[in-house]
């Protein structure tokens, strides 16, 4: 058959087949004769789209050195630590992640300090700059549903992020476990596993954030930098607002009377400072990977009294940090609802 | 499915006080090329926003291939293409890479839409462009990847937001005859919005005239310039040579309206003759433009120019937008 003929034979099935287009998409969770509903092929086009960038290229060169610094750290640091208390020995293997001879910070809060650089920067110019760059009105005339664009701008980095972050916790625990030669243990493994969905968690906050900024605000540059602000405002200045207002209310002549009072105040510091995401996830980790923890807050002498100092089961630290983890996910499922609903409510015109 | 494949009822669009679109009724039959010609501002594009389910009226109803756009806007986006003002295409993807996209999110099957884009890229002429970035693309190339993109889910309706703005005349030349060659071989209904009437005119068998709001006139441009100017009279223009050797019999003659007025006596029906920048403008009740021409010759004056007005879609633009609040 010559080249000709199979163009016009084409151009007739096309054609005729123009009712064979129109029935519904697949379903969300299927694929009907190698197609993809619609929303997937927007998460796709995000994750290629992230993965290519400069931006996220020079994100994961920042966090994989850190990763590197703090893994070095932490190795040369394990044995002092090994000697020094025997009885968080036995969570032997989180101490890679949490150890520190002080010069250079431990894994977990270099992960609490570029998680939110780490969220803002890929969530900052979702909306606004397919706005700017006329996509968007072109995008959202095709057969698809309007809150298919956010949610796959949102799904699509968070796809990204988690896998980056199992990818790192991973290596880490493999690297750990080539240079020091112990395993860990089923309940390290989980709990290693429960700070890495935390981290994410606490990443999709910040990323919730920025995607509301690029909602709101029309150029990238002032998203951008609404979200390092807040950023700034929250781990810089917040908490030494609550030192100002803590050091006035503290009384100035200690008494036996004002024990009580003291006690409270520093139930109120928490509750201040509780506000903040980032408390909440370095509280959480915290516990999460130290399990000598047993509590957030102050405990009396009293409650302390009788008590046998050793580790808490997995189950256990996980309850402790249950007010915490509620508190981000509803602070990351505020900051989605009023994106999606101010990008719903907008209407979209062409530039 | 009925002949009209887009019906428009009492449309309205208010933003606050402002009224973008005021109890539109507009009907577009299957196949045709309609222009929505309007200046800047008119309300076309919201209009054309409430025809995909962009936007919701205030009130009204919008019916698009006898699917209404507010409460079912994915079917109707499913049988329209919509080429948005100033279109804009993901700059660090290929031309192909971008129709590709489009072609998935209609859940056109891989392969079908390999070959369609292929085929639709080579139609549209950017048959060398296939494998360059977007973001590489110039303004005229862009807008015709757009037509591409637009005709990648076959529809049944493209609407064309200002297709032309910001291409060069043989660029919009070329891109006008695209459109009319695509919408007579796919039999396609086609939607043209335009501030340009010249443009409009070439390609549009049907005009729509929207000015602030409201649809002014709405026919063929033909039927549109006899409506508009049944009442007026012709105008008849008039030019006369200044230059002494011209004269045959040497005489000064001093050209003005009295001395027309003078020579066109005879004719029965002229009613006006003004001087306007060395041209005479004769207004008539009828066609008298022979009469006036055989007499002016027979003064012995020196005829070097006569019209007859003829009432093109520039005078309807005009007499439209310029006095759109008389007539509005």
């Amino acid at each position: 058959m010559d080249n000709p003929t199979t163009q016009a034979m084409t151009l007739n099935e096309s054609r005729q087949s123009k009712a064979h287009y129109l029935p519904a998409a697949p379903h969300l969770f299927g694929n009907k004769n190698g197609v993809n509903h619609p929303f997937w092929v927007i998460v796709q086009k995000e994750i290629s789209d992230h993965v290519r960038s400069w931006r996220f290229i020079i994100l994961i060169a920042i966090i994989a050195l850190t990763c590197i610094g703090s893994m070095y750290t932490a190795l040369t640091n394990i044995g002092h630590a090994m000697k020094a208390s025997d009885v968080q020995n036995t969570f032997f293997f989180l101490k890679l992640f949490t150890v520190s001879d002080g010069t250079m910070p431990s894994f977990f809060v270099f992960i609490s300090f570029l998680g939110p650089l780490l969220g803002i920067s890929l969530g900052f110019d979702a909306i606004n700059s397919e706005h700017n760059r006329g996509t968007l009105s072109r995008v959202l005339a095709q057969p698809i549903h309007r809150d298919y664009l956010i949610n796959a701008k949102f799904t699509g980095a968070l796809i990204v992020i988690s896998i980056m972050f199992f990818a790192l916790g991973f290596l880490v625990m493999g690297l750990g476990l080539v240079t020091i030669g112990i395993p860990p243990t089923v309940e390290e493994f989980w709990r290693i596993v429960f700070f890495i969905l935390l981290s994410i968690l606490y990443v999709a906050f910040w990323l919730n954030l920025s995607i509301l900024f690029s909602v709101r605000f029309r150029q990238p540059a002032t998203a951008a930098l609404a979200g390092i602000a807040i950023w700034l405002f929250l781990t810089v200045f917040y908490p030494l607002i609550v030192n100002l207002i803590m050091k006035g209310l503290t009384p100035t002549q200690m008494d036996m009377n004002t024990a009580h009072q003291m006690f409270n105040l520093e139930e109120l510091r928490l509750t201040l400072m509780r506000i903040l995401p980032n408390q909440l996830f370095s509280d959480a980790t915290t516990t999460i990977l130290m399990p000598s923890i047993r509590s957030l807050g102050p405990l009396t002498m009293e409650q302390v009294y009788g008590t046998i100092p050793g580790p808490l089961p997995l189950g256990q630290s996980l309850l402790l940090v249950w007010p915490q983890v509620t508190g981000l996910i509803a602070a990351t499922i505020t900051c989605f609802v009023l994106s999606y609903v101010s990008f719903m409510k907008r209407e979209i015109r062409s530039r | 499915m009925s002949d009209r494949i887009i019906e428009l009822v009492n449309l309205t669009k208010r933003y606050g006080s402002f009224t973008a679109v005021n109890q539109l009724n507009l009907t577009i039959r299957k196949g045709e090329i309609f222009g929505l010609l309007g200046p800047n501002g008119a309300g076309k594009s919201t209009t054309i926003l409430m025809m995909l389910g962009l936007t919701d009226p205030t009130s009204g109803l919008v019916n698009v291939c006898g699917i209404n756009s507010t409460t079912h806007p994915v079917e109707v986006k499913r049988r329209v293409g919509y080429l948005p003002e100033d279109v804009g295409f993901y700059d660090n993807r290929t031309g192909f890479e971008n129709l590709m996209y489009t072609a998935r999110l209609n859940s056109i099957p891989d392969k079908e839409a390999e070959q369609k884009a292929e085929q639709l890229l080579i139609k549209v002429g950017l048959a060398d462009a296939l494998k360059k970035k977007a973001g590489k693309y110039s303004r005229g190339m862009r807008q015709r990847l757009g037509l591409a993109d637009v005709l990648i889910k076959n529809p049944e309706v493209i609407i064309l937001d200002e297709p032309t703005s910001g291409i060069d005349p043989k660029g919009v030349k070329e891109f006008l005859e695209l459109i009319v060659e695509m919408s007579r071989d796919e039999d396609l209904t086609v939607l043209f919005a335009s501030h340009n009437l010249h443009q409009v005119q070439q390609v549009c068998d049907r005009v729509g005239i929207f000015v602030n709001g409201n649809l002014l006139g709405e026919g063929t441009i033909d039927t549109l310039s006899q409506e508009l100017f049944k009442n007026h009279p012709y105008i008849i223009e008039a030019g006369f040579s200044k230059n002494a050797s011209d004269i045959p019999d040497g005489k000064e003659m001093n050209y003005t309206v009295d001395w027309l007025q003078g020579i066109l006596k005879p004719i029965d029906g002229i009613k006006a003759i003004t001087l306007n920048n060395k041209v005479f403008q004769i207004e008539s009740s009828r066609d008298t433009t022979s009469e006036i021409a055989r007499f002016i010759v027979q003064s012995g004056a020196t005829l070097n120019y006569l019209n007859k007005k003829e009432y093109g879609l520039d005078d309807i633009y005009y007499q439209y937008f310029e006095g759109g609040d008389n007539h509005g």
